[in-house]
C-alpha cells in the first residue's frame, strides 16, 4: 500500500475534479478497501505535515484543495472570481437544498417573496437543476442541487449539509403534520 | 419609532420584515401581539410609500394578512357546543408557523454561507480535462433537462426567427425525423447531437428535430449521454447495449421516465 500512495496522489494531482473512489480502484485495478486505506493515509500525511493543500472528501469523491487560511493569496492570483451571494439567492438555495424536491411554488410560500428570477440565476449557474415534474395539476417543475452545488460547499453529500435548527415549537407533533399537509412532498413521476 | 431606519431592501419579504420588528420589540413569536405588530408593519409600509418607493405586492399581501388575523382576533369565540372551540384555530397560528419556517431557511442560509467555499476560502487542484474523450473511454452520464435545454436554446439563437412570416406547406413531421434519426443511427454506436442539426437546417427543423429527440429517449429507443458537465451530447441506441448503462440514464434523463 505505501507504493501506491505516491500513485493516487499523481491521480489526484492530474484529475480534473472530484476523484471516486471506485474509479480510482478501477484505475489502479485494486480493491476499494486498498484505495480507501490509501487516501485515508495520504488525509493523514496533508493533515500532519506543513502543507499548503489537502485531501477534501467532496461531492462523492475527493479532490486536493489549498487549505482555507491561504486563501488571501490565492484569491491575488485572480484565477477564479468566487461566488456572490446575494441574501434572496443563499436562501433560495438552502430551502431547495433542505427540502428537495421541491417546487417553485413551495419556495415562495416559504420565503413569501417571488422567487422566480432567484431560482433562474441557481440555475444558471449550475447549482440547482430541474430533478423532474411533480404528478400534481400544472405539472410543476420540481427542484434539487447539483454535484456542483456539493463541490462548491465541500459537501461529501446532502446528508452533510449543516443540521438544521428545529425551533421547539415546531416539533410538536400537530405542528409538524399542519405543515406537511400545507407543503405535501411526495413526488412521483418517477 | 424608528421607522425611517427601516429599508424594505434590506428584507428579503415581508416574512423577514416581521421577524425584524418581533426580535426589535422582543415579542414572544408564539404569542405575537397582532394589533401592535400590525399598526408597526403598516407605518413602515406608509413610511415607504410616502417616500415614494415601490412597494413590491407581497409586502401588502402581508399587510393584508395582519389586517385580517386581526380583526379575527378581535371577532369573540363563541362556539355554538363546546367541542367545536376546541378545534378552533388560534387564527395567528399559520402566520406564526411560517415565521418559524422561514426562520429557519434563513438561519440555513447563514449556515451554508459560513462553509468554507470553493474559490472563496479554498481553491482546488483540477487539471483541464482532455479536449477529446476516446472513444469508449471517460465515464457517461445522462444527460439532464436544463443541459438539454441549453443546447437547444443555444440552437435557436444561432437561428433567429426570420422577420418576415413565410408559410410553407409542406413541412418536417416529427413522425419523419424520428424514422430519420433511427435510420442515422443504425449500425452505430452513438451519433452526436450537433450531427442532427446540421448549419443548414432552418429553425422550424431545429424544433422538429429537438421533439423527434424527446419522443425517442421517451420511447426508451434512445439514451442520452454525455461525457462530462457541459461536454457534448450524445445519442445512443437504448436497445443495443443493455450492459449497465440502463439503470444509470433512467434516472435522470429528462424527468421523462
Amino acid at each position: 500500500m505505501s507504493d501506491l500512495k505516491p500513485l493516487v496522489e499523481a491521480l489526484l494531482f492530474g484529475a480534473d475534479g472530484p476523484l471516486r473512489g471506485d474509479r480510482l480502484a478501477e484505475v489502479l485495478e485494486v480493491e476499494g478497501v486498498v484505495v480507501n486505506e490509501v487516501l485515508r493515509a495520504l488525509q493523514t500525511e496533508y493533515e500532519t505535515q506543513p502543507r499548503g493543500f489537502f485531501l477534501q472528501e467532496v461531492a462523492g469523491g475527493y479532490q486536493l484543495r489549498t487549505r482555507p487560511e491561504f486563501a488571501d493569496y490565492l484569491r491575488r492570483l485572480g484565477r477564479t472570481r468566487p461566488f456572490k451571494f446575494s441574501r434572496p439567492a443563499l436562501e433560495t438555495l438552502a430551502i431547495v437544498a433542505y427540502r428537495q424536491p421541491v417546487t417553485r411554488t413551495e419556495i415562495e410560500y416559504l420565503r413569501g417573496v417571488d422567487s422566480g428570477s432567484v431560482l433562474k440565476t441557481l440555475l444558471d449557474k449550475h447549482l440547482v437543476r430541474i430533478l423532474g415534474k411533480k404528478d400534481v395539476p400544472g405539472k410543476p417543475a420540481i427542484y434539487g442541487t447539483t454535484r456542483e452545488f456539493l463541490e462548491l460547499f465541500g459537501l461529501v453529500d446532502l446528508a452533510a449539509l449543516p443540521t438544521l435548527k428545529e425551533f421547539s415549537e415546531l416539533a410538536t407533533d400537530a405542528d409538524m403534520d399542519e405543515s406537511a399537509a400545507v407543503l405535501p412532498r411526495e413526488v412521483s413521476g418517477d | 419609532m424608528d421607522s425611517f431606519s427601516v429599508h424594505l431592501d434590506n428584507f428579503t419579504g415581508p416574512l423577514d420584515l416581521l421577524l425584524h420588528l418581533i426580535r426589535k420589540n422582543e415579542m414572544e413569536i408564539t404569542d405575537i401581539p397582532i394589533a401592535e405588530i400590525t399598526a408597526q408593519y403598516l407605518a413602515v409600509i406608509d413610511t415607504m410609500q410616502t417616500l415614494n418607493l415601490d412597494v413590491a405586492g407581497e409586502f401588502l399581501l402581508m399587510a393584508a394578512t395582519l389586517l385580517h388575523i386581526k380583526s379575527r382576533m378581535l371577532l369573540p369565540q363563541i362556539a355554538e357546543d363546546g367541542a367545536e372551540e376546541e378545534d378552533e384555530e388560534d387564527p395567528r397560528a399559520e402566520l406564526v408557523r411560517r415565521l418559524l419556517e422561514y426562520q429557519k431557511y434563513k438561519d440555513a442560509a447563514v449556515q451554508l454561507d459560513e462553509l468554507p467555499q470553493l474559490n472563496r476560502n479554498l481553491y482546488a487542484r483540477s487539471a483541464p480535462a482532455p479536449e477529446v474523450v476516446e472513444e469508449g473511454e471517460g465515464e457517461f452520464a445522462a444527460v439532464g433537462l436544463y443541459d438539454l435545454l441549453q443546447a437547444l436554446q443555444q440552437l435557436l439563437v444561432e437561428r433567429p426567427e426570420p422577420l418576415a412570416h413565410e408559410i410553407s406547406a409542406e413541412q418536417l413531421s416529427v413522425a419523419d425525423r424520428i424514422s430519420q434519426i433511427l435510420t442515422a443511427l443504425q449500425g452505430q454506436q452513438s451519433l452526436a447531437f450537433t450531427d442532427l442539426f446540421s448549419a443548414q437546417i432552418s429553425r422550424h427543423e431545429v424544433v422538429v428535430t429537438f421533439l423527434a429527440m424527446l419522443e425517442l429517449v421517451k420511447l426508451r429507443l434512445v439514451h442520452l449521454l454525455q461525457s462530462q458537465r457541459f461536454g457534448a451530447i450524445w445519442l445512443t441506441p437504448a436497445v443495443a447495449e443493455p450492459t449497465g448503462l440502463d439503470s444509470d440514464v433512467d434516472e435522470e434523463t429528462l424527468g421523462y421516465v
